[in-house]
């Protein structure tokens, strides 16, 4: 057995153990403690003595440090409070409280980043040290972040049932951050998504299923050897992962046909037809623009309209697209780099290196700001010549 | 989700309004001031907001390749008081609101009298990871 093979198997047991744990009335933060130091402990032992059964060993640790800690505290606070030390016989309880567990971890009351690290960490089974790495903070910082998560949704009943959308924005968040640090987000985004719809039957579940599995399977084509990013129309469609397109668009197929459309469904329905291009050039832009009027109807996002600005650019003409532009807030972000390139696409290279440049200043990424530097430089380059 | 670098420097911002050099403070002026650095960056830990800060040596020198085979040139030191990056902190927070609060309540950081400094710190963004989804 591998290391990276225990990691996985690891992460998928956690949510379970600490639902165990939580069930066998451990409060769920102390709980939550005793899971992650079984989960160090099995991550330091398992792979020169593999368990016959993973799961078992993981709750017995945990709980066993949970009752040491349980203890700790009883006898610091000088009180007679007791535990019972064994705990029930039996493999515990059938039930599965990990969907439990996706609701507390981004209950309403969280800010976005501390719920984020908490489902990690709960629920993706990461350790802190994961998490601090992903997110490019110390280990110390996080670990207070996930503290006071923690203590904010102490009073949170664990029986209550959530609102499934405040946990497919936490898991959207998760798959966007992308891929600094040496886990993967957008794969444990993924995965997490995947637990979710096994236990949940919901269209905007599998909708934003088929959303991360339309966009991973470009991953490989959206960066060039360089680190840079490559643009939608110029990537080599021959890279993009068929498997996962195949998987993604009967996903959201099914989902579309329970009638109840979302945002998560109408966003990966313009991906599935992005992915259905065989060339940028042959992309359905007509029904792109339409799919981003449904959703303009579901979110009213500024951003969706800037996009759909793009698309109108592509379907009707630059001409079209900067008038549906023309009524977008300028100030928006993106709105300049849009702009720059359908005067471009409208010939007018001098207006678009201006506002090439102007967006580079503008861009909030790294990969953004050299594409749009790049892109001023190819046309000032051609003007000089 | 957002780093932002706060950054106390002296090139071109407006003059604090308790504008009084640190050599003229009360020995304990100047403590309570380091106290009130560090009890803030405690703090901002504890929120899990915390990513980083140093403060920086007021001396410098400019260095520049001066071509294949030859040392850098190097010019200075300038300790010209009006080019000094003093020190720097970075945060990470969930919005821009938050990042203002916080270099807010740094500037209010004690100098003579006891009384805040109410000095001019920069808060600029870090550019980011491209997002997963961008169409």
């Amino acid at each position: 057995m591998n290391a990276q093979v225990n990691e996985l198997l690891l992460r998928s047991l956690t949510p379970s153990v600490l639902g165990i744990l939580v069930r066998r009335g451990a409060d769920f933060a102390a709980a939550e403690d005793a899971v992650q130091d079984a989960l160090v402990e099995a991550i330091r032992v398992w792979p020169d003595d593999p368990p016959r059964d993973p799961k078992g060993w993981l709750v017995t640790v945990a709980w066993r440090r949970f009752l040491d800690q349980a203890r700790a505290d009883t006898a610091r606070r000088n009180r007679e409070d007791r535990i019972d030390e064994e705990p029930p016989p039996g493999p515990g309880p059938a039930v599965d409280d990990t969907l439990q567990l996706y609701f507390l971890c981004a209950h309403p009351s969280l800010t976005p980043s501390s719920a984020v690290a908490l489902t990690l960490r709960a629920v993706g089974g990461l350790t802190t040290r994961q998490i601090a790495e992903a997110y490019l903070v110390p280990e110390a910082t996080m670990a207070q972040r996930i503290s006071r998560a923690k203590r904010t949704v102490s009073g949170v009943r664990f029986d209550q049932p959530g609102d499934v959308a405040t946990v497919l924005r936490v898991l959207y968040l998760v798959f966007n951050e992308g891929y600094s640090g040496d886990v993967d987000l957008a794969a444990e985004a993924i995965r997490l998504t995947r637990e979710l719809a096994a236990r949940i039957d919901h269209p905007e579940v599998a909708g934003l299923l088929a959303l991360m599995l339309l966009h991973h399977a470009r991953l490989e084509a959206r960066t060039a050897p360089d680190g840079s990013l490559v643009p939608l129309a110029e990537q080599d469609r021959g890279r993009w992962d068929t498997a996962l397109i195949a998987e993604g668009v009967e996903v959201l197929q099914a989902a579309l046909a329970r009638d109840r459309l979302g945002e998560f469904q109408a966003q990966a329905a313009i991906a599935a037809l992005h992915a259905d291009a065989q060339a940028a050039d042959e992309t359905d832009w007509v029904q792109i623009v339409e799919w981003y009027d449904e959703l303009a109807l579901l979110t009213d996002s500024p951003v969706v309209r800037l996009n759909r600005a793009v698309a109108v650019g592509e379907a009707d003409g630059p001409r079209a697209g900067l008038a549906a532009l023309a009524k977008l807030d300028d100030t928006l972000p993106r709105y300049t780099a849009v702009a720059a390139y359908l005067h471009e696409r409208d010939g007018d290279p001098v207006t678009a290196a201006r506002l090439y440049v102007e967006a580079a200043q503008k861009a909030t990424n790294i990969a953004e700001v050299g594409h749009l530097t790049r892109q001023a430089a190819r046309l000032n380059a051609r003007r000089s010549e | 989700m957002a780093k932002y670098l706060l950054l106390k420097h002296y090139r071109g911002n407006p003059a604090a309004v308790n504008d009084v050099p640190m050599d003229k403070w009360t020995p304990e002026e100047v403590s309570a001031h380091i106290q009130y650095m560090r009890d803030f960056a405690n703090r901002l830990e504890e929120t899990g907001e915390y990513v980083g800060g140093e403060a920086l040596a007021p001396e410098g020198t400019f260095v520049r390749y001066d071509g294949e085979g030859r040392p850098p040139i190097t010019d200075g030191p300038f300790a010209e008081t009006k080019d000094l990056i003093a020190g720097w902190m970075i945060i990470d927070v969930d919005t821009y609101d938050r990042a203002l609060e916080l270099a807010g309540e740094l500037s209010a950081a004690p100098g003579a009298g006891g009384e805040p400094i109410h000095e001019w710190l920069e808060l600029r963004p870090f550019l980011s990871e491209p997002p997963t989804i961008t169409e």
